[in-house]
């Protein structure tokens, strides 16, 4: 077996520190090691979008990461967009999902909304295009997309969408 | 009582878990002591399995167990036959289904070899390149007509041929159809395989409790009831021993109700033989050998009609690809044979397909089931006959719908439940006007196509029709509960794939018992929690689960009624149920229904001989038939023929899946069948070589539809209730996708409509109709596109003047033109013109202006004959004024045919870009001369 290699990844304002294998994905850190199944793997070569996390603030692909590359970065999951314990409380984008029912079976929600956070921070009004192509690299089966690009709108349109982890940091 | 739920746009109840990251998918089982599997597969797609060498693979640190076929012992066996064939007279069938692990023989690249079990999915993998698998390579079948060929290679060599079915279904006569028809259309269709392509990969996790004396299997299966109860007959377990577990599941499709795939055999059994949690998660390359697929048919169509449009009869032969193996029986293709019917009468029917095994992937149904093939064969068929009969495409199908006073309509064949197929009910002709109005048919044919065709563009419009069979037997289940807190519990036996089913069985029950939507809890998918049912299929979860949560909480509602009368010493009908409680009517006197509840279960006391404690219910509803939804999708769109792209510009879909519970919920379901009708239009497509490889084995090679390809679908609901079950439900799951591939070739037909291509296939991709657009007639390929701005320093009044004087014109143009104004807007004239070796000869041209808008802009039609060949073509003209004069941009497309055209291309191009030029300068040094002699304007 390979050696393990320590690491250190502030996971949702949380420091976590592992000892991993050098091989070891991302998304299995954070899904297996850390137990935060909330983002999910749908293709492992990056394509479909699912295992989106924000690595220090922009939108990554968690299955083209190794875990060891996060060592010492800030790390943002979809379990980071409601603080511990809020419940059924909800960050803006995600209430917005839910009111446009962008979601359907939700496997590939969480990668589209931490795609759409930082695009919303660098996009505070974006058309319908922009969104369009900004969630193209995002696969979605259920919706068609059509209701999730106005849920990217209504949320927009409410200039409510604070940084990520606000709520778990805080 | 008022409904207050059904019907309306009540938002999920299911969505903040899964918005959070709280809902349990699959592979978020974490046990302890887990072990991890990963298989190992037949990389050829056919031949001997000579051996299997997993002595390597077992030695490896970590490496838990190593199981090949002969480890299997007894527990070896071919899978189950799911679906046995309807009884249709003189049926052939063949039942060879999957099994766990290849033994003699593989059957399809990605055919599961060996299993490795590993303290982690690591492990397991670098095991698995441990194992040597020794294999006689066979030559692959692949193609439907190569495998029926004399001497194929037999993909079961037990069998004499490749032939897994044959089935003919008859009605009427449809020789004497034919004979007396005015037009017979006769056509070869092709319809390929793609993906269900659900985001989430399949995934089996199994855990035995040795104390309990139970195996816990989570499966994303769409069906955990048969699931459950196969692998207690399997195990040798009691099925009270075994609990399935399918809780969110990431999208169905169809595949995820496959059983019982290899390794959903193979996980719980290593689970009890280890002694340990085991998981195996599927991985994208493997889903795309290893989950089941569709949609590989090939048809020999025709259709007969009268003049007038009017269908006479059908005969349609066709081969169906069912892949390796046919657990699934018949069912997709009978599908296709059912549905190709429609809305339509067709007096005479004749149907026959061969099921073909070949060495690929196990075929059973995916979206649409079969469905969007008869579709695309019957409304092309339409299309076809309708533009050799002159007709509109509209009209033919007007003329051939069954009125709404045809139901019950008995097509007298039957369907793929076993049953006849008869139609419940439908009210078709009002949603072909419906959906006409919504995306601007007459105006777009009548008005906005020539000016667009006019202006150089390619859009196109699609209009079809289809009908879907939904809603089958045998049967679903439910049960409800009021419980003493006042909450209700639902608990439904089918499994739920994102439908919204928490929500709309929350709905339909809040309704019946009169309580607030808040209260009522639903869970599916746990055999625990109920385990009378089959599965959520054929569109079928809302109508039948659905029905049957309505009948149970009815039944609750009678025992309110019982419970409460006895308690306030009144009769039932002088109660009523509302927000919550039951109260006697006119009284002040009432109860909190979850007080009733707990009256109802007291611990002392007595519950009177001959009734039941507590206010609970189950029912149950099998509709002997289905339910007969249908629609029309209508779209606009737009190609560019030098790329052969395509952007959908609106999409239309008007829809009658008979009551609505949740518009909502339909409209989603819509819209993302319309996006996966897309897909399967125009960008997905498996491709396999002659050995049965598969060149496109990744989401970069296969392409799934993104936001940016997937249009806004605009959503009309029309509702004509089903007879068959009270609420009136018709099913909704796959409607989306089954038109929309028809409906896409006849937009692309009408948009290049010009190029005179037919398009007879699916799916297309921008290749693929740029290779057709490349095999069309010679004189597309001399079209001359003659495009440019030329700058006169005149005001724009002048010029535009100028272009309306045949006598000035005259002059601009060569060879000594004659030109004069032949009607209102025309003109007829003489040309002599030669191009390189071609003798200069004489052209008759007519030449009609369109969509004149002085001073601004006109169109213009070219018509033009001589010995040496023709031209025909359009061009328009703006004028715009600037600082320095005005800006005249032209555009002409001609098309050039006869012995002209032999001069190739690019002379041609040249020859006619000189002639314009040289002509607009000499109209411009006449103007100037012109305006130097009558001063300034």
């Amino acid at each position: 077996m390979t050696d393990r290699v320590p690491i250190q990844v502030a996971v949702n304002g949380q420091r976590r520190a592992g000892e991993v294998e050098p091989r070891l994905l991302l998304s299995d850190f954070l899904r297996q090691d850390l137990g935060l199944t909330g983002t999910h793997v749908g293709c492992e070569h990056g394509v479909c979008g699912a295992c989106t996390v924000l690595l220090d603030g922009d939108a990554v692909r968690s299955c083209l990461m190794l875990a060891v590359q996060a060592d010492g970065h800030d790390v943002t999951t979809v379990e980071g967009l409601t603080p511990p314990g809020a419940g059924d409380a909800l960050h803006p984008l995600q209430a917005a999902f839910h009111e446009s029912h962008a979601l359907q079976c939700g496997f590939c929600t969480p990668g589209i909304l931490m795609t759409m956070i930082p695009f919303l921070q660098d996009h505070p009004a974006p058309d319908e295009r922009e969104i369009r192509e900004a969630l193209a690299g995002n696969l979605c089966r259920c919706t068609g997309y059509q209701n999730i690009v106005e849920a990217v709108r209504l949320a927009a349109s409410r200039r409510a969408v604070p940084t990520p982890a606000e709520g778990a940091r805080g | 009582m008022a409904e207050r739920y059904v019907g309306a746009r009540v938002p999920r109840s299911e969505d903040a878990r899964l918005l959070t990251g709280r809902a349990l998918f699959v592979d978020d089982v974490q046990l302890d002591g887990m072990l991890h599997v990963a298989f190992v597969r037949s990389e050829h797609a056919h031949g001997r399995l000579r051996g299997v060498d997993a002595a390597a693979a077992r030695r490896h640190p970590g490496v838990v167990a190593v199981y090949t076929a002969a480890d299997l012992g007894d527990y070896w066996k071919p899978g189950p036959l799911l679906v046995p064939p309807p009884p249709i007279p003189d049926l052939i069938f063949h039942a060879c289904t999957q099994v766990p692990l290849a033994r003699d023989k593989v059957r399809h690249v990605g055919e599961p070899v060996a299993m490795i079990v590993a303290e982690s999915r690591y492990v397991a993998e670098d095991a698995a390149a441990d194992v040597i698998v020794d294999i006689d390579p066979l030559p692959a079948v692949v193609d439907l007509e190569a495998a029926m060929a004399p001497g194929a290679p037999r993909v079961h060599e037990h069998l004499a041929s490749n032939l897994a079915a044959h089935v003919v279904q008859r009605t009427g006569d449809y020789d004497a159809a034919r004979a007396g028809a005015h037009l017979v259309v006769r056509r070869r269709f092709h319809y390929d395989r793609g993906l269900s392509a659900a985001i989430e990969n399949r995934c089996v996790v199994a855990q035995w409790d040795p104390r309990a004396e139970e195996l816990t299997v989570w499966d994303t299966t769409q069906a955990p009831i048969p699931i459950r109860n196969g692998l207690a007959a399997m195990l040798g377990l009691s099925e009270s021993q075994v609990r399935v577990v399918a809780p969110f599941i990431g999208g169905g499709f169809g595949p995820k109700i496959m059983m019982y795939y290899p390794e959903e055999v193979l996980v719980p059994w290593a689970a009890i033989r280890l002694g340990r949690p085991v998981k195996w998660a599927e991985d994208r390359h493997e889903n795309f050998f290893a989950t089941t697929q569709e949609r590989g048919q090939v048809h020999d169509a025709e259709l007969a009609v009268a003049k007038d449009g009017r269908i006479l009869g059908v005969r349609d032969v066709f081969l169906h690809d069912t892949g390796a193996y046919d657990p699934y029986g018949l069912t997709v293709p009978i599908n296709s044979q059912c549905t190709l019917l429609g809305p339509y009468d067709v007096p005479a029917y004749d149907t026959e397909f061969t099921a073909v095994f070949t060495t690929k992937p196990i075929v059973t149904p995916v979206r649409g089931a079969g469905r969007q093939h008869g579709v695309f064969v019957m409304e092309r068929l339409l299309d076809i006959a309708a533009r050799d009969l002159g007709l509109d495409r509209l009209a033919i199908r007007r003329r051939n719908y069954l009125s709404r006073d045809r139901f019950p309509h008995d097509h007298h064949i039957l369907f793929q439940d076993s049953g006849p197929l008869v139609y419940d009910s439908g009210d078709y002709a009002p949603a072909l006007e419906q959906a006409a109005g919504l995306i601007g048919y007459d105006r777009f044919i009548r008005e906005e196509q020539p000016r667009l065709r006019a202006a150089g563009r390619h859009v196109g419009i699609g209009i079809v029709s289809y009908i879907e069979g939904t809603g089958i037997g045998p049967y679903e289940g439910a049960r409800v509960t009021i419980e003493p807190s006042g909450h209700v519990r639902v608990a439904t036996g089918v499994g739920t794939q994102g439908q919204g089913h928490f929500t709309a069985f929350a709905q339909i029950v809040a309704d019946v018992l009169g309580v607030a939507i808040e209260r009522v809890h639903v869970v599916t998918g746990d055999t625990r929690e109920f385990h009378w049912g089959t599965g959520t299929f054929a569109s079928r979860g809302a109508v039948v689960a659905g029905t049957a949560c309505h009948a149970a909480a009815t039944k609750v509602r009678e025992r309110i009624g019982e419970v409460a009368s006895r308690l306030f010493g009144v009769s039932a009908d002088q109660l009523e149920v509302a927000d919550g409680r039951v109260r006697v009517r006119g009284t002040d006197r009432s109860i909190d229904l979850g007080a009733l509840s707990a009256q109802s279960n007291p611990l002392r006391g007595a519950v009177r001989p001959g009734t039941e404690p507590g206010l609970e219910a189950t029912a149950y509803y099998g509709p002997d038939r289905g339910s007969t939804a249908s629609g029309v999708h209508a779209l606009l769109l737009e190609v560019d023929p030098e790329t052969a792209m395509v952007e959908i510009l609106k999409y239309v879909v008007v829809h009658d899946c008979g009551r609505l519970i949740n518009p909502m919920l339909v409209e989603g379901q819509v819209q993302g069948g319309v996006a996966h009708g897309i897909g399967n239009a125009f960008y997905e497509q498996l491709v396999w070589d002659a050995n049965g490889q598969l060149q496109n084995a990744s989401l970069m090679d296969y392409l799934l539809p993104t936001a940016t390809e997937v249009p806004r679908v605009e959503t009309a609901h029309r509702e004509t209730a089903s007879p068959l079950n009270p609420i009136g439900l018709k099913g909704v799951g796959e409607a989306g996708c089954i038109p929309t591939g028809a409906a896409f070739a006849q937009a692309l037909e009408d948009a290049l409509a010009d190029y005179h291509i037919e398009i007879t296939e699916i799916p297309l991709s921008p290749d693929r109709l740029f290779a057709l657009l490349q095999r069309t007639t010679p004189e597309r390929r001399n079209l001359v596109v003659v495009e440019g701005d030329f700058l006169f320093h005149l005001p724009r009044r002048t010029v535009w003047d100028a272009l309306q004087d045949p006598a000035l014109l005259v002059r601009a143009l060569p060879g000594g033109m004659q030109l004069e104004r032949s009607g209102e807007s025309s003109y007829d004239g003489l040309m002599k013109v030669g191009v390189g070796p071609v003798t200069a000869a004489e052209f008759t041209v007519r030449v009609t202006i369109l969509d004149q808008e002085p001073p601004v802009r006109f169109g213009m039609v070219v018509d033009g004959r001589s010995a040496l060949g023709f031209t025909r073509g359009s061009a328009q003209v703006t004028l715009t004024e600037g600082p320095e004069g005005t800006t005249m941009r032209y555009r002409a497309e001609l098309q050039i045919g006869g012995r002209i055209a032999g001069l190739g291309q690019r002379l041609l191009d040249t020859a006619s870009r000189l002639i314009t030029r040289q002509g607009l300068e000499v109209l411009h040094r006449e103007l100037a001369t012109r305006a130097g002699r009558e001063g300034p304007a």
